[in-house]
């Protein structure tokens, strides 16, 4: 069996997601606990289906991970991606509202 | 343009505020996803890999620069600064927070701009020729009837909820920039014997993962009957279209299905019990929303063509941009110009916010306060004066917008692709990025002349492939990406769909395998005018499969 993770998007602004090893949804993907059997993956689905259920998240789903040298890495493509962000220099010049609010 | 009166104002103001309630209860726990997803979708926002995402509707591609402004603004308040310009003539935002987005809709809203019908199984945006109103060769503006069909359509309680999306484009010129038989109802203006004005009417086509071009049923309808016959064809479509299977929904698949002789029949039936009813369009009414999209009051500028003369000889790059950028105008001392959104090497239809509030300065200085979103992802001017183009190349150069290769091979449509997009299973944007630095040279670019690349990251099809002089797709295989390519599409007035040359390329292989293409056109063309589309329809698929798999290969499944 490969490893797994839980990640979903938070509600409030869509931000991918991965739950830790403290219950938390944490941003960072190397933060997310690592189920490796089937219990535990058992329970994350349960974890999932509770925080979609009290609408912390959406999109809740559980994926396939290797962990390489201590670094997880999802199996899919598109998980990677959502763990890293679009592969592409999208908002050159982009310093963040602060810097342009003025 | 079309300005809103006070029915239009309260209607959008209205339905922010309904957004803004349903957002708030969402996020309360009040209301569950599964209510909520169907509410956000009708105020277009989806959610993406990293985020939501805001499509917001911009009717027939038409912006003033105000609006422009605004666009700007929402990038910059409510996102990271950017937005993508769409196939659709949309914009998406691909970073807003769930939570601010009915203060974002609240502020579209000064600008007479929303995101309805930007999703959801409704009639969407109607899009629309971009040199609409300018082009030499129209015969009469496609707009006003496009904010007819918006009006009638606009949450309209029979359509509002179709077996599937449905996509209507209206041109008015023979020359078809709308890609109108690749939607579900094509519109073509055109003037009967009598001078009348009418349209032929298409039906049927779409991309997707059954690309199908459309079928015409109908060659001339009187404008009075245009909402008429569109009811009937709504009709037809909601009573037979198929609601047991997503992938079998479209139009397109009823057309295929039923056969176009006899949908035609059904819709005629269907228009016959109908017409005379009141959706007979009144002319009054046909000419009160005309005049929303008078042209500008053009005064004659013929010292721009002496002007002109000069500017090029002096600057080569100039010269080149406007060979490549600019198009005649029915007025002769004006050319239409396209402000290419496709950097070499940069992402396809993205616009920083500063790059939008420059187009704005431009269009309110030089451009009569019009600007427009193509299909093909750019935007345009539509009317320059000839003796102010130097000064409107130098704007756009500063900006970061004067890339000469309007048509050209690096003048690349891409979907967000895997990158962005929560459907898609292979990324486009670098695939994009990376044959735009491969063929990125001016000279080289010329060589080859008008060439349409379009790319996809799923079968969806939101990046065109199907109707790509030359078509990428990508697909997931083996959780790898892969490219199938696709060759002799296109979208114009000959629409074709494309023909899949062999089995699929590695992301790294992929661009040389587009240049291999390339070389092989160049190499059999008869001369340089015969462009890569009418060679490939003159030799057929053979010789670029051979230079691509070998010789004697067979066509892969």
């Amino acid at each position: 069996m490969a490893d797994k993770v839980l990640t979903a998007n938070r509600l409030s602004d869509g931000t991918s997601v991965w739950l830790d090893a403290a219950g938390n949804w944490n941003e960072r993907l190397q933060a997310a606990f690592v189920a490796r059997h089937k219990e535990a993956v058992e329970a994350l689905e349960a974890t999932g289906r509770q925080a979609f259920a009290d609408n912390q998240v959406v999109d809740v789903n559980v994926i396939d991970v290797e962990e390489v040298d201590g670094v997880l890495r999802p199996l899919r493509m598109r998980e990677r991606i959502r763990a890293e962000g679009p592969t592409i220099a999208y908002a050159i010049g982009y310093s963040g509202l602060a810097a342009t609010a003025a | 343009m079309y300005r809103y009166d006070e029915f239009d104002h309260a209607f959008v103001s209205g339905r922010v505020e309904q957004f803004r309630d349903q957002v708030a209860r969402r996020l309360s726990g009040e209301l569950a996803e599964d209510a909520f997803k169907p509410l956000r979708l009708m105020n277009g926002v989806y959610l993406q890999l990293h985020a939501y995402m805001l499509r917001v509707a911009v009717p027939y591609g038409t912006l003033n620069s105000r609006q422009m402004r605004m666009l700007a603004h929402i990038a910059r308040k409510y996102d990271r600064g950017y937005g993508h310009f769409t196939t659709r003539q949309n914009i998406q935002y691909n970073w807003p927070k769930l939570s601010e987005l009915p203060d974002a809709l609240a502020d579209l809203a000064t600008v007479e701009m929303h995101s309805l019908q930007t999703s959801g199984n409704c009639i969407r945006n109607v899009t629309a020729d971009h040199f609409a109103g300018a082009a030499a060769d129209e015969v009469a503006d496609p707009r006003p009837y496009a904010e007819i069909l918006r009006q009638w359509s606009s949450v309209h309680p029979e359509f509002s909820f179709l077996p599937r999306k449905f996509k209507i484009a209206v041109t008015g010129a023979e020359r078809d920039r709308a890609a109108i038989q690749v939607h579900d109802i094509g519109l073509h203006l055109k003037k009967n014997g009598h001078g009348e004005i009418g349209f032929a009417v298409y039906v049927g086509g779409g991309q997707g993962r059954t690309p199908l071009v459309a079928k015409k049923i109908r060659d001339f309808l009187p404008e009075a009957d245009l909402l008429t016959y569109t009811t009937a064809i709504m009709r037809v479509y909601n009573l037979y279209g198929r609601r047991d299977n997503k992938f079998k929904a479209r139009i397109k698949i009823l057309v295929h299905e039923m056969g176009a002789e006899e949908l035609a029949r059904q819709v005629e039936a269907e228009f016959a019990e109908l017409r005379g009813s009141e959706l007979t369009l009144p002319e009054s009414d046909i000419a009160a929303i005309a005049t929303y999209f008078a042209p500008p009051r053009l005064a004659p500028r013929a010292e721009g063509w002496a002007n002109l003369a000069q500017w090029k000889k002096a600057d080569p790059e100039f010269a080149r941009w406007v060979q490549q950028n600019v198009q005649p105008h029915k007025h002769p001392d004006y050319g239409m110009v396209t402000i290419s959104l496709k950097p070499i090497g940069g992402i396809p239809g993205d616009a920083s916010d500063a790059q939008m509030e420059a187009v704005a300065d431009i269009a309110q200085e030089y451009a009569f306060d019009e600007i427009r979103v193509s299909h093909e992802q750019n935007l345009i001017l539509p009317h320059v004066a000839l003796a102010d183009l130097e000064p409107v190349y130098r704007g756009l150069v500063a900006a970061g917008l004067a890339t000469a290769n309007a048509g050209l091979i690096t003048d690349i449509i891409a979907c967000p692709g895997l990158d962005y997009c929560a459907l898609a299973n292979a990324r486009s944007i670098p695939v994009a990025q990376e044959i735009s630095n491969r063929f990125g040279s001016p000279e080289r670019q010329a060589e080859i002349g008008e060439l349409k690349i379009k790319i996809s990251g799923c079968i969806n099809a939101c990046g065109h492939h199907h109707v790509g002089h030359i078509g990428l797709l990508g697909v997931e295989k083996k959780g790898e990406e892969l490219y199938q390519i696709t060759l002799g599409g296109s979208g114009d007035e000959n629409t074709s769909i494309g023909e899949i040359i062999g089995r699929g390329f590695e992301p790294e292989k992929v661009t040389d395998a587009v240049e291999v293409v390339v070389d092989t056109y160049l190499g059999l063309r008869r001369d340089p005018s015969e462009t890569f589309l009418a060679a490939y329809r003159r030799v057929g698929p053979q010789p670029f499969k051979d230079a691509l798999y070998g010789e004697k290969t067979v066509a892969a499944a």
